[in-house]
């Protein structure tokens, strides 16, 4: 195709993503969300899917099989494990203002200037070969699609790599470095990485589908073909390259998604919300399985059509090429592209960012003839430093393109920038979790691994590029036996990658540990190590617990920000924050806190080193010691706990008056059902009274009555007034049931000998209303607990009930007692006309009938029923109605034999 | 000679009245409950209702009611005698007509008094 077609076709791609990066930024300055974050998230972690991924796996399956799945399966393991890690991380990194992994360490481990650089320098010497390979990527791909070479990766170089460098330094720079805060989030940038994500899984789905089911009949017929023609590498693991290596592959991307400094930027540094995580931990897992789905079919297609005439690794784009598909080609080349530049933005940017903040700025500030003078040169400066970097580091790639890849094998440069930052886990997962860990194990540590790293892995291509006497390889450094950079110690057995990564893993962890166990931390160190293995103890503590005893002028704080942020920034951001924390802000003195947030400030913007050194110079700083520390950390914590406790507290108060408000219900429910039983009691009294009244004044006032009427009246007098002390006596008892004042008096009673004493207390009445009552004894004698007096009571209710409700002729009464296994029977039945069934349970209620007119008015005081079921519940019996055939009821009192 | 109906289910009551309206001059009728009340006005017109309330068939509030209702009835004084002493019931018992709500126990002279004044 066309050189300058396709050369065009790329800048507008790379313009596409300037134009995304901008939309975005000006829609977040204007305060609109867009898009949804999460997925945003998501897909940009994707970037760890570079180009060498997009054309590399292909070549890498043809040599080794599926082995290249391993370097996904890491990162899919990890994000299961993802969650805690990350969270910490997340939390630290955004309380503490870390930009970077370089940031990070050096925070943990006391704010030190040197773990900074050390990292910093690892990171630019394991990276800058990686970026290096995506240049090349770009470089070779645009070339053979412009049809001006075959390989991929392999012997020339050329200038379009330098083209393609100054062009995504351009885009970097304008959007990497537009604000001086480097701990800022870039959202603009990091929506037109999740584009590129997106882009470059389209495409290569796009050539993966073409290859299965346009060029083969599916996935079967791929497979058959490649079986058929005897490719056996495509089905097993086990082909010499390395028997372990793939172990190390997994265990190695497991940790290069959180310490490859472009992963460290979309995962921590970009994340606007910790709720982010979980929406990657499953859609970046499958993001990484859609993107392998057609990694075999593709090298086996390549294999059995192209074979040998290309290299593997160019097979994705070779294959649209060679039949001939233009369009096809070019999305292929453009999801290459993004796969690239993706890669080389976003590690850019994270390395531009240690360099500037490790590196140069340090540099800067400790020199005595840097002069803090004024924002616009500070600012200036700062950026200068950045975009310096930016341009440096990619030279540096161009450089390392040039001189050397082209002689080293390029497949496994991924990997092995991969294995050098892991030798930051020991000191970053360890400083996450322990306090042991002290500065000095950490540089031990990264040293100890990164040499060994080195000595296994570049060594050996350098001798390889032929810039080092292999004698080196065959007899050991010094012709030392055991010091064989592919036998260390002797050790044969492993794959390149597998023996690099144990023994420089394990040293960097030994030494890392030994020399903590040894070396005292400083004070500064043993702070921020308590900060980082306790974070989330310190959440909402204003301003941390104040680990110094700081002292400072107020405007000097000011001076200082204003360098850095411009004075308007400053004042806003420092009285902002005085007035949320209600920390006084107009006095001389700086209050600590103030300090302790200006630092803060400071090292999103130098990192946290340069930060500390900048806030001391101005402060007069007492250190205190530790346990002075520890102790205003306690009290801090304690001032959480009590506010803890408040709460609680206030939710307890708050229950307890929902209680009290019930209660209060419950009492005014009780207030109206005494209301109306008091109403109900005197209107009762009111009909005696109003008889005795009547009647007694007709007496008084009618002294001629004759003697037998005056006679009848008296009568009346006499028995509405005994109607009017039982009902009393009643009342009485009742409440005194019910308020529970009255005790049970038990004793052994005869229940035979009670009920006939009772029959024959009420005999006189039965007989003159010619009533008969049949008793029927239990067969043996039955002595039960009880209190004697008030089961009578409870009898000679029920039987005066009965004999009010007997027909006036013919009367019938029966008594029947029965012993149950656990309980004592007494029925009491009459012949009347029974109770219907809609108020069998009502009648038990106190002035039921009283209340319900529909029934005969009542002859007794209508408590008489609510006063057995009261008594009889007190002994822990029952006693309920039933109806009787003919006609009649049965009412029914059980007592329970213990 | 002017007609009282007495209706309450309460025998020394219904008594007494019975005793009090007659030595007064007037020609009395007894009723035990609604039922035998409404009949009674229904046959001979009372000039005078003494009504109690609370009744097993028929309640006081329904026959006055009643009573107000019909045209040929309705200058019946109904005078209700009641154990209900709530402002409620007795609001009630007024609203539906009644010229007077006089609550038990009454005393009998001030019953013969309002009765009396009723009864010109």
């Amino acid at each position: 195709m066309n050189k300058l077609f396709i050369a065009g076709c790329s800048i507008l791609y790379l313009l596409l993503l300037f134009v995304i990066a901008y939309w975005v930024e000006q829609r977040r300055k204007k305060g609109m969300n867009i898009l949804d974050k999460s997925w945003i998230y998501a897909l940009s972690l994707a970037v760890y899917c570079t180009g060498w991924t997009y054309y590399g796996s292909v070549g890498r399956a043809v040599t080794n099989g599926p082995e290249f799945l391993s370097i996904y399966l890491g990162p899919s393991i990890m994000c299961a494990l993802f969650i805690p890690l990350l969270r910490k991380l997340l939390r630290i990194c955004k309380t503490q203002r870390i930009s970077s992994i370089a940031d990070l360490i050096s925070t943990r481990y006391g704010k030190n200037y040197t773990l900074g650089i050390i990292v910093t320098l690892c990171c630019v010497i394991g990276i800058i070969p990686y970026i290096a390979l995506q240049l090349k990527a770009i470089s070779s791909s645009f070339q053979l699609i412009s049809n001006t070479r075959q390989n991929i990766g392999a012997d020339s170089w050329n200038d379009n790599t330098y083209l393609i460098a100054g062009i995504l330094s351009i885009f970097i720079i304008i959007f990497g470095t537009r604000s001086v805060d480097a701990s800022e989030r870039h959202e603009g940038l990091v929506a037109a990485i999740a584009f590129e994500s997106l882009v470059k899984l389209i495409a290569f789905i796009a050539v993966g589908i073409f290859v299965t089911y346009f060029l083969f009949d599916g996935f079967s017929s791929v497979f058959t073909s490649a079986h058929t023609a005897g490719f056996k590498e495509f089905f097993t693991l086990n082909n010499g390259f390395g028997n372990n290596d793939w172990l190390a592959m997994i265990l190695v991307s497991m940790l290069s998604i959180i310490f490859l400094p472009r992963q460290f930027q979309v995962s921590v540094v970009e994340n606007t919300n910790e709720r982010n995580i979980y929406k990657a931990i499953w859609l970046f897992p499958l993001y990484l399985f859609l993107i392998n789905l057609f990694v075999l079919p593709i090298a086996m297609g390549g294999k059995l059509l192209l074979g040998n005439t290309v290299s593997a690794d160019t097979y994705v784009l070779s294959l649209p090429l060679h039949f001939n598909k233009p369009a096809l080609s070019l999305l292929v080349y453009i999801g290459g592209l993004s796969a690239a530049s993706g890669m080389i933005i976003v590690e850019t940017i994270a390395l531009s960012t240690m360099m500037s903040n490790h590196l140069v700025l340090p540099l800067i500030f400790s020199s005595k003839k840097m002069e803090l003078n004024g924002e616009k040169n500070t600012v200036r400066n700062i950026k200068f430093s950045r975009r310096a970097s930016i341009i440096v580091i990619l030279l540096l790639a161009c450089i390392y393109d040039k001189w050397i890849a082209s002689s080293t094998s390029l497949v496994s440069i991924g990997l092995v920038s991969m294995a050098a930052v892991a030798q930051f886990a020991p000191a970053t997962i360890g400083g996450l979790y322990s306090k042991i860990l002290t500065r000095k194990g950490a540089i031990a540590g990264i040293i100890t691994g990164f040499s060994i790293w080195f000595y296994t892995i570049i060594i050996p291509s350098f001798v390889n590029a032929g810039f080092i006497d292999s004698s080196i390889m065959s007899d050991g450094l010094f012709g030392i036996d055991w010091m064989k950079p592919q036998a260390l110690f002797g050790l044969t057995s492993m794959g390149l990658l597998a023996h690099s990564f144990f023994w420089s893993i394990l040293l960097n962890i030994g030494t890392l540990i030994a020399v903590s166990l040894v070396s005292q931390p400083s004070r500064q160190e043993e702070y921020q190590a308590e900060l980082f293995v306790n974070i989330y103890k310190y959440q909402g503590i204003t301003g941390g617990p104040g680990m110094w005893k700081t002292s400072a002028n107020i405007s000097d704080v000011n001076a200082l920000l204003a360098n850095f942020i411009g004075a308007a920034r400053a004042e806003k951001l420092l009285s902002s924050y005085a007035q949320r924390h209600k920390i006084p802000f107009n006095q001389k003195e700086a209050d600590p806190r103030i300090i302790d947030f200006s630092e803060k400030i400071l090292t999103g913007v130098i990192g946290s080193a340069s930060a500390r050194f900048l806030v001391s110079s101005i402060a007069k700083e007492e250190e205190i010691s530790i346990d002075k520390v520890l102790s205003i950390v306690r009290e801090s914590q304690q001032v959480l706990e009590l506010n803890k406790e408040l709460k609680k507290n206030s939710l307890e108060l708050s229950k307890a008056k929902e209680q009290l408000t019930e209660v209060n219900e419950q009492l005014m429910k009780m207030d109206v059902l005494k209301d109306e039983f008091l109403y109900t009691v005197t209107h009762e009294l009111r009909t005696p009274l109003t008889s005795i009244r009547a009647l007694s004044e007709i007496l008084f006032d009618n002294p001629e009555m004759d003697e037998e009427q005056r006679q009848h009246y008296l009568e009346g007098i006499v028995k509405e007034i005994e109607r009017l002390s039982h009902l009393i006596t009643q009342v009485l008892n009742l409440e005194r049931y019910e308020s529970g004042r009255q005790k049970l008096n038990q004793s052994a009673v005869d229940i035979s000998y009670l009920i006939n004493g009772v029959i024959e207390s009420i005999n006189p009445l039965l007989k003159e209303k010619e009533i008969h009552l049949e008793f029927t004894q239990p067969s043996s004698m039955i002595l039960l607990q009880c209190d004697k007096d008030m089961i009578r009571q409870v009898l000679y209710n029920l039987v005066s009930n009965a004999i009010k409700f007997v027909p006036d002729a013919g009367g019938e009464i029966k008594i029947v007692c029965r012993a149950e296994p656990d309980e004592l029977q007494i029925w009491v039945m009459d012949n009347g006309k029974g109770i219907p069934e809609e108020v069998r349970e009502l009648i038990f209620d106190k002035f039921f009938q009283a209340k319900n007119q529909t029934i005969q008015k009542p002859i007794g005081s209508g408590l008489g029923l609510a006063i057995c079921k009261r008594i009889v519940e007190m002994h822990g019996g029952r006693i309920y109605v039933e109806p009787i055939s003919p006609q009649g009821a049965k009412f029914v009192f059980t007592l329970p034999i213990s | 000679m002017k007609k009282i109906l007495v209706v309450d289910d309460d025998p020394y009551i219904l008594m007494s009245l019975e005793f009090l309206m007659k030595k007064n001059g007037y020609q009395v009728m007894i009723a035990r409950n609604g039922t035998e009340a409404l009949e009674a006005i229904n046959t001979v017109k009372p000039n005078l209702i003494l009504l109690d309330i609370m009744m097993p068939d028929v309640d006081g509030y329904s026959i006055c009611k009643h009573v107000k209702s019909k045209k040929d009835l309705k200058d019946i004084h109904v005078v209700f005698l009641s154990a209900k002493t709530k402002e409620t019931d007795v609001q009630k018992g007024l609203d539906l007509g009644a010229s007077m709500y006089i609550t038990k126990p009454f005393s009998t002279r001030d019953l013969m008094k309002k009765v009396n004044e009723l009864m010109q």
